[in-house]
């Protein structure tokens, strides 16, 4: 292998690492401030540290609220925006139409549209029919812009899929579900648990489209924001920020982990 | 696949059950199946999403009775001539200046990024710097708008790191500018603008990597081979063949940055944002129409920016 990192230009680690070290040291300051024994302000270095903000924190009632709506939030939109993603993925990927590209570009318009814009516009859809808010129309506008997520990674994965596999299946005698539960399944399976999972994270950390259409309910990004305008007791907010990035840290994880060997799919090989 | 050929000769006899005929019709109709695949999704995000969007476009063009405050459900423009006024009309330069400021830096620094990770790293360390941007880039949007509120508040970790190094005036010297400036970076355009390039940076990164992942490495040694140096070799074979892949980045950082209204209000000057602006209009203010009608701006910009990014070549590296 003739190109390896040793061999490149010096600026260009140089320029390359800053830029990572500019993505990563602002994360990693949230975890200094979960201890620090400073209330008011934000002082740096911290004066002292502390665990005593785990424990107020884990008594606070407010925040389990808020934690566990977001949860169910994301499951739900999660589950909508893995069939819906999965079914658009199936159809433009395997077969060519009229209209293909408009549908990937209605997949694609409520994420490259400003997240307002969704927002807004669902307010006024649910303030012109009277939809009154609810968990529902927190889903609702969750599930819209999940299902990109969804159907980008399921769209790579089929390209990357054989068709000759399907047409094989179905010459030995098996039905479409059958070929759809032996075949496709195992095939995308881990790009749409992937998919699914960056799904789940978009959803728990959503906070533009939410403001819109949450009404009086508190999404844990939504008790953030109001601590963020409003703070109420700071070092619990640190601590809350801490641990969400903590816990977005798995799902990412975890779905570098399943598509990472995508290349070595069944068929990719065509 | 053939549908044809199944239909005109068929080598299988008819399957017998529910399932089995089902897999016959769809094997010999595939735009049948297609059909009702896309039923769903496309029924969910015409009724919802554009269905939404309709009703939006439609209260733009309604007014608002300055005496009732109340909307007047006729049709009229306006509203629309309200944007033009000074005040509206500076909120949305400056964020249109602020969006394109934000997607030059971005590309700026994203491409060593991206390039090292494309061209240079390899197994661990191509896992490093995939983890390196994916992680922050799926990390909870407000814990980064926050983390930099504590970088750059007057107590803050910055004005710190100037008094240990013993530069403050140089601080103080950028603080000074006009109009940028402000008491502290948290309440200035410049911690604005950081915190912007901070945020959406990371999505400009995964497309400029796919697209130089698919430059041929022969094309640049061809480069070098006829004499060309590495700037040549940038200018003329590298950048042209990345160029989809920013123009592809770019619709996010400049999409996304043209909409926020949550990081000018915690890191930024009072001067507002289009989507401050949206905002207050739809909230406190009460005035649907013009909300309304200031959406239907980045919506306008965002089209025609698809319009020329499907022209590049950028949908295929999205």
């Amino acid at each position: 292998m003739r190109s390896d990192l040793d061999k490149a230009p010096w600026g260009l680690k140089l320029a390359a690492g800053a830029g990572l070290l500019y993505l990563f040291v602002p994360l990693l300051i949230i975890f200094v401030y979960a201890f620090t024994t400073e209330e008011k302000s934000f002082v740096w270095p911290p004066p002292g540290l502390t665990l005593k903000w785990f424990a107020v924190t884990w008594g606070r009632p407010d925040v389990w609220v808020a934690l566990s709506l977001s949860l169910q939030v994301a499951a739900v939109a999660t589950a909508i925006a893995m069939v819906l993603g999965t079914l658009c993925a199936a159809a433009v990927s395997q077969t060519r139409f009229f209209g293909r590209e408009m549908i990937s570009l209605l997949v694609i318009l409520p994420i490259a549209l400003p997240g307002i814009i969704t927002g807004i516009a669902l307010r006024s859809a649910f303030s012109m029919f009277e939809i009154p808010f609810s968990f529902w129309t927190i889903v609702l506008g969750h599930a819209t812009f999940c299902v990109v997520v969804v159907y980008n990674n399921a769209v790579a994965r089929f390209r990357r899929t054989s068709g000759s596999l399907i047409e094989a299946s179905m010459d030995l005698g098996a039905d479409g579900f059958q070929t759809f539960r032996y075949v496709i399944l195992p095939n995308i399976g881990t790009a749409l648990l992937a998919g699914g999972m960056l799904a789940f994270a978009l959803s728990f950390d959503e906070v533009i489209v939410t403001t819109f259409t949450a009404g009086q309910q508190q999404t844990l990004p939504l008790w953030m924001l109001e601590e963020l305008i409003r703070p109420r007791q700071r070092p619990v907010t640190n601590v809350v920020a801490m641990v969400v990035v903590l816990v977005t840290f798995l799902p990412i994880l975890l779905a570098f982990y399943l598509t990472r060997d995508g290349d070595q799919v069944a068929g990719a090989g065509k | 696949m053939s549908a044809e050929a199944a239909d005109t000769g068929a080598i299988l006899p008819q399957r017998g059950g529910l399932s089995g005929r089902l897999s016959d019709l769809f094997w010999k109709r595939p735009g049948l199946l297609v059909f009702l695949m896309l039923t769903p999704p496309v029924l969910w995000l015409g009724i919802v999403y554009l269905g939404s969007l309709f009703t939006l476009l439609i209260q733009s063009f309604y007014s608002l009775d300055e005496f009732s405050g109340l909307v007047i459900p006729e049709f009229t423009f306006k509203t629309y001539a309200e944007l033009l006024r000074p005040s509206n009309f500076d909120i949305i330069m400056r964020t249109v200046v602020m969006a394109a400021l934000v997607t030059l830096a971005s590309a700026i620094i994203a491409f060593p990024i991206a390039y090292m990770a494309a061209r240079y790293a390899r197994g661990k360390w191509k896992a490093l710097f995939y983890l390196g941007v994916m992680l922050p880039l799926w990390s909870s949007y407000l814990v980064k708008v926050y983390a930099w509120k504590l970088i750059l508040a007057k107590e803050g970790i910055l004005t710190w790191l100037f008094e240990v190094l013993h530069i403050t005036p140089i601080l103080d010297a950028i603080l000074a500018i006009p109009v940028i400036g402000g008491n502290s970076l948290s309440v200035s355009y410049i911690g604005t603008f950081l915190v912007f390039v901070y945020v959406w940076m990371p999505y400009m990164i995964l497309p400029t990597q796919a697209a130089l992942e698919r430059v041929p490495i022969n094309l640049t040694d061809a480069s070098s081979d006829l004499g060309g140096n590495p700037w040549q070799t940038f200018r003329h074979v590298i950048f042209p063949l990345a160029l989809p892949g920013i123009i592809a980045g770019s619709i996010f950082t400049f999409s996304l940055t043209l909409g926020d209204y949550i990081i000018p209000q915690i890191v930024g000057s009072s001067r507002l944002f289009i989507g401050q602006a949206v905002y207050t209009q739809q909230g406190t203010a009460g005035n649907i129409p013009l909300a309304a009608a200031f959406t239907v701006v980045p919506i306008v910009i965002m089209g025609f920016y698809l319009w020329m990014a499907k022209r590049q070549g950028a949908f295929d590296a999205l």
